[in-house]
């Protein structure tokens, strides 16, 4: 795609020369010495920034659709919990959530001996599980109230056909509505994944050393204020080029012409 | 009666503008008690607050308060956003290459508090494959990464040190290492009475732990710097020192 003629129009190749000479100008005049050194631990934290963001996203999406199809279709007491989860979480900073089950939740169980004495417990003293938990449950209320507009904007024709077709409703759902209502959000979703990836550096407050903490660590160690920050924002910049890239990908294979 | 208020109001700018100018005291914005913490009104109060106070009165300076993230403070003083830096900050080799310090004005060991009973000694083998929690950018995170880096299971940074000593009554820690006076509080409190006990203090590192907390400044205000150690001096000697420590602390923290 890069090499094509088509992408190569004016205002990308002026957008492409700003960005050298900017990338060069911070080269030539900043301090950069201490890269070296923060490189292991650097890489350590960009992992652990995506594997929260790609664990998170997967499992926030599992649990959104039948909060979304609850809320569109489900009976009364499937529809109010469902509806009621999704305003809370939407409702209230992430950062009181992760903050809620860090120091809140977290610190409860200890008091519960069971729990200590437990194998669970070398996991449940550990930061990144109520991080990924906060996240997951954050993605979760978002994409479930998403959802709901998709299953809701499945024409309906197209479900009275399977079943005038005589296809049970099982089916119908796997083969029909849940694949559309998917596509109608992967846009969507593209975006709500580059939100999620901006908002995984508050695990950085529960002490999970993320790509956002390491530079933060350089800051504090350096007395630097610039370097590390231009550094974190060009790594954000790529992983979030990486992820539209594979959302672009998906859209494209995924055919727009419903059967 | 409106115009004498405005009178009133013109006067008393003049008279503002007509003193000296004011020094920025930047304080860490994170609370650290007994040291500096806001009361329920916001109002920040504490032994270093009062000597703040005190110093600058005995220099004869106008000084502000101004609260500061603790992990930007040196940027924020180095950008001149404040003048100067009272914030329990130890002088060290790592921080005098990019501030000048005036003379010290406390010196309290550096202890380590665990969970009672236990095998826990401030020492590298005493927390061999245990976790340690530490505030961000403190001497005692490079004291932790240069003595126990080697031996301990892991070493957790916290940005306050209240978060530090909630994760130790939570058992997601074994133990902290931090300032005595500041673990103290901590302890005299119903929580860390509970829980923790001082296990030791550490081997001393002037290298890291520094000479004492000193007033943090730009590099080359010689004649501030100059001012602060004067007031400095002016307080221990006058007796305003040790009163102000009698409200907060058992003994002087001075500190040989």
């Amino acid at each position: 795609m890069i090499l094509t003629r088509a992408f190569w129009q004016p205002h990308r190749i002026v957008l492409a020369a700003i960005a050298i000479a900017i990338v060069v100008f911070c080269a030539v005049t900043l301090r950069w010495d201490w890269v070296p050194k923060y490189l292991p631990l650097a890489a350590q934290g960009l992992w652990r920034t995506i594997w929260i963001l790609l664990t998170s996203v997967v499992l926030g999406l599992m649990l959104a659709i039948p909060l979304g199809l609850a809320q569109a279709v489900g009976p009364w007491f499937l529809a109010w919990p469902a509806r009621a989860f999704c305003t809370v979480i939407r409702g209230t900073p992430l950062l009181l959530q992760l903050w809620l089950l860090y120091y809140g939740l977290g610190s409860l169980f200890p008091q519960i001996p069971w729990i200590r004495q437990s194998d669970l417990w070398p996991i449940l003293r550990q930061a990144w599980p109520y991080g990924l938990l906060a996240l997951t449950l954050s993605f979760a209320g978002y994409e479930g109230e998403v959802m709901r507009g998709a299953f809701k904007g499945v024409p309906k024709g197209q479900l009275e056909a399977a079943k005038a077709m005589g296809m049970p409703r099982f089916t119908t759902l796997r083969r029909i509505w849940l694949p559309q209502a998917l596509h109608r959000v992967l846009p969507t979703l593209g975006g709500e994944t580059v939100l999620q990836l901006k908002a995984t550096p508050l695990v950085a407050t529960i002490t999970v050393v993320d790509i956002y903490a390491v530079a933060s660590r350089v800051r504090q160690d350096t007395f630097l204020t610039y370097e590390p920050l231009l550094l974190l924002a060009l790594v954000y910049m790529a992983v979030t080029a990486v992820i539209v890239v594979i959302f672009r990908w998906f859209e494209r294979r995924v055919p727009t012409r419903v059967a | 009666m409106k115009k004498l208020a405005l009178t009133a109001l013109a006067a008393l700018m003049l008279s503002g503008a007509a003193m000296a100018e004011t020094v920025k005291v930047g304080i860490a914005a994170e609370p650290y008690p007994p040291f500096a913490s806001p009361d329920a009104s916001g109002k920040w109060t504490g032994w270093e607050v009062d000597l703040i106070g005190a110093v600058c009165k005995a220099a004869e300076m106008e000084c502000e308060i101004v609260p500061v993230a603790w992990d930007g403070i040196i940027p924020a003083l180095t950008a001149g956003q404040i003048d100067a830096i009272m914030a329990s900050m130890s002088i060290t080799e790592e921080r005098l290459k990019t501030i000048d310090f005036s003379n010290k004005y406390y010196n309290t060991p550096t202890v380590i508090v665990a969970a009672k009973g236990g095998d826990i000694a401030a020492t590298p083998e005493g927390l061999a494959g245990k976790i340690l929690g530490v505030q961000v950018s403190t001497i005692h995170e490079a004291y932790a990464q240069k003595h126990f880096a080697g031996s301990v299971a892991e070493i957790k940074v916290y940005q306050t040190q209240d978060e530090a000593n909630q994760d130790l009554v939570a058992g997601r820690i074994d133990a902290t290492q931090a300032d005595s006076i500041a673990l103290d509080a901590f302890l005299a409190s119903a929580e860390g009475a509970a829980c923790c006990e001082v296990k030791g203090a550490v081997a001393d590192d002037p290298d890291v732990l520094g000479l004492g907390v000193g007033v943090g400044l730009r590099k080359g205000e010689d004649a501030l710097k100059e001012k602060f150690n004067a007031g400095i001096a002016k307080v221990l000697e006058d007796g305003t020192y040790e009163a102000i420590s009698k409200r907060y602390f058992a003994s002087s923290i001075y500190g040989g």
